[in-house]
């Protein structure tokens, strides 16, 4: 299957998860705080899929908004369903809900809720393994200080360490352009690290890391368009929509594999709420 | 001559790096002083690792070294500073075990001092972490409890926060309890460098005929009470006292709830005075003196 295919097929998943999810957020099936990825699941997608072709396991540091980066790095779909119903069976034992996901399976690790602690934790972990090491944030959580922090020290130890920013411009409603002036990859080639600032162009992704094997840290500041608001609460509009735009794109096997995925995710939500 | 608390830190700090238990972290750690001389001059190739000066993110990074397994060691130099430096191990080390169940046995170091060094350096802060549950907070001031608390860490998986006292590293001396099998008139309860002064407290307490239980407290968080401490408490005409290096609002008020749930006794509380402190001796905010306690002592016996 090709690069491309194959990134369809695990961001298809997602987005039919995700559609899921807010159907049953409507429904009252989850009543907790959902942070849906859906519209951003093409950047952990492409990543998940190029460090497979290349037989890397990373260990990897995610945030809230995290589903499809945990469901396209090979975590259990069922766990994480079980998760949003709060069921002891869930990835998180039914305490971590949509914003504290992690697998033990795939070296994914959840996060505490202040926002962008993953960076500097991941660092450090990274600095006492000196594995592969994924971190994502939001483009909110890149301007806590704590994260300018450990993006330095990360540079200075030279460690193994790839920081995505998924850059949706937006910290729950508020633009970019109302909180700062800078993006993201000038601060990070100010800490004399590797950075650009791209699309979620599958593509444009595998161009830049398929020479980047973690001989040092590296930056990807990937711009990207939720679909859905903080929690779920409502919709951002007519967004330009990169898995709707592949699906056109990629003709009928793509529409095939989107069907099968539609199918598959109905099928699981429907046997883990226990729907006949 | 004896061991003292600085040359047990600093051969436990060498072990621990050497022996391949895991590494050492810190701002300023290859300094001069080599905080207070409790640290072997070894340098990151050994393990003695320096973080920049990002506080914040400096607590965050070795509570990611913890998380991978690595047995870490974390210094900060003032207490103060864990405003900034306890972030990630009160909400992340603190919490993965219960929520993950992945482990994340940092121990922190974190020293406090007095005298002279302003608003926030100064005194203990150990209330600050001790509201978290998933977190063990001990305050060593002796040589074998240090040693006891560094061998607790090693064979527990929580984080530790072990809250020291510069002026504890020059003793070699252990400190005993005394619990007085008759009545007397007060059971002290002396955490952290308070602990300290309690040998002149009794001189200065029995030369106005004060009579005095002492029961050092190591443990801060779990805070066990032992019925033998209730007892004591029980046959003390006017109740205990609760004594630190922080102030009252925090582990002190609350240990001495926990004290006066199991007795019949109230138990009354003494730390800083609740001002800020500033740099002038004029104006500073020091941990209670014997005088200082004494004094409040018989404000308590004079139903003050």
């Amino acid at each position: 299957m090709s690069y491309r295919i194959e990134a369809f097929k695990k961001a298809s998943f997602c987005r039919h998860f995700e559609n899921q999810v807010y159907q049953n957020v409507q429904k009252k099936n989850i009543k907790i705080p959902v942070y849906l990825s859906a519209g951003q699941e093409y950047i952990a997608a492409s990543i998940s899929t190029i460090l497979k072709e290349k037989g890397i396991e990373p260990n990897i540091f995610i945030q809230h908004r995290g589903h499809s980066t945990y469901l396209s790095f090979g975590a259990s779909p069922v766990e994480l369903v079980d998760e949003l119903l709060g069921k002891k069976t869930g990835c998180a034992g039914g305490m971590g809900g949509s914003a504290s996901i992690h697998s033990h399976e795939k070296n994914i690790f959840g996060h505490d809720g202040l926002m962008g602690s993953q960076v500097p934790i991941a660092v450090g972990h990274c600095y006492s393994t000196r594995k592969p090491t994924i971190v994502t944030m939001g483009d909110a959580s890149a301007e806590e200080d704590y994260v300018m922090g450990a993006l330095g020290w990360a540079s200075t130890k030279n460690l193994p360490i790839l920081f995505i920013v998924e850059d949706n411009n937006l910290s729950i409603l508020t633009e970019k352009k109302m909180r700062r002036n800078w993006e993201m990859d000038d601060v990070a080639r100010a800490f004399k690290m590797k950075a650009v600032n791209i699309s979620d162009d599958p593509l444009i992704i595998r161009m830049h890391l398929e020479n980047y094997n973690f001989e040092g840290p590296m930056l990807l500041n990937i711009n990207t368009n939720r679909k859905y608001w903080h929690s779920g609460a409502g919709q951002d509009g007519d967004n330009f929509d990169r898995y709707e735009n592949e699906l056109k794109t990629l003709g009928e096997e793509a529409i095939q594999i989107d069907l099968e995925n539609k199918q598959l995710v109905e099928k699981l939500w429907e046997q883990q709420l226990g729907i006949q | 001559m004896g061991t003292t608390v600085r040359d047990t830190i600093k051969e436990i700090t060498r072990k621990h790096l050497t022996e391949g238990r895991g590494k050492c972290y810190g701002q300023c750690l290859t300094a001069v002083g080599w905080v207070g001389g409790t640290l072997p001059e070894m340098y990151e190739e050994g393990g003695m690792v320096e973080l920049s000066m990002a506080d914040v993110a400096g607590g965050a990074i070795v509570t990611g070294a913890a998380l991978a397994g690595e047995r870490a060691i974390y210094v900060v130099r003032y207490q103060g500073f864990q405003w900034y430096n306890a972030v990630s191990v009160a909400n992340y080390a603190a919490k993965s075990k219960e929520l993950w169940n992945r482990p994340c046995p940092i121990l922190v170091r974190s020293i406090a001092m007095e005298g002279g060094i302003g608003p926030v350096a100064g005194s203990s802060h150990h209330s600050i972490v001790s509201r978290m549950p998933g977190i063990k907070v001990i305050s060593p001031m002796t040589p074998k409890e240090y040693q006891y608390a560094y061998d607790c860490y090693m064979n527990d998986n929580d984080p530790y926060y072990i809250s020291e006292h510069r002026k504890s590293y020059d003793n070699e001396d252990e400190l005993r309890t005394f619990i007085d099998d008759k009545e007397v008139d007060f059971t002290i309860f002396p955490l952290s460098i308070t602990r300290l002064e309690m040998i002149k407290l009794v001189e200065l307490a029995g030369a106005e005929n004060i009579t005095l239980n002492i029961i050092h407290q190591l443990w801060i968080r779990p805070f066990n009470v032992n019925p033998l401490w209730a007892q004591a408490l029980n046959r003390s005409r006017y109740g205990g006292l609760v004594t630190d290096d922080d102030y009252v609002e925090g582990v002190a008020s609350s240990m001495a709830n926990e004290l006066s749930l199991v007795s019949t006794k109230r138990v009354h509380t003494l730390g800083l005075d609740p001002r800020t402190a500033g740099f002038y001796a004029s104006v500073d905010n020091l941990p209670p003196s014997a005088e200082k306690i004494l004094e409040k002592l018989k404000q308590i016996k004079n139903g003050i």
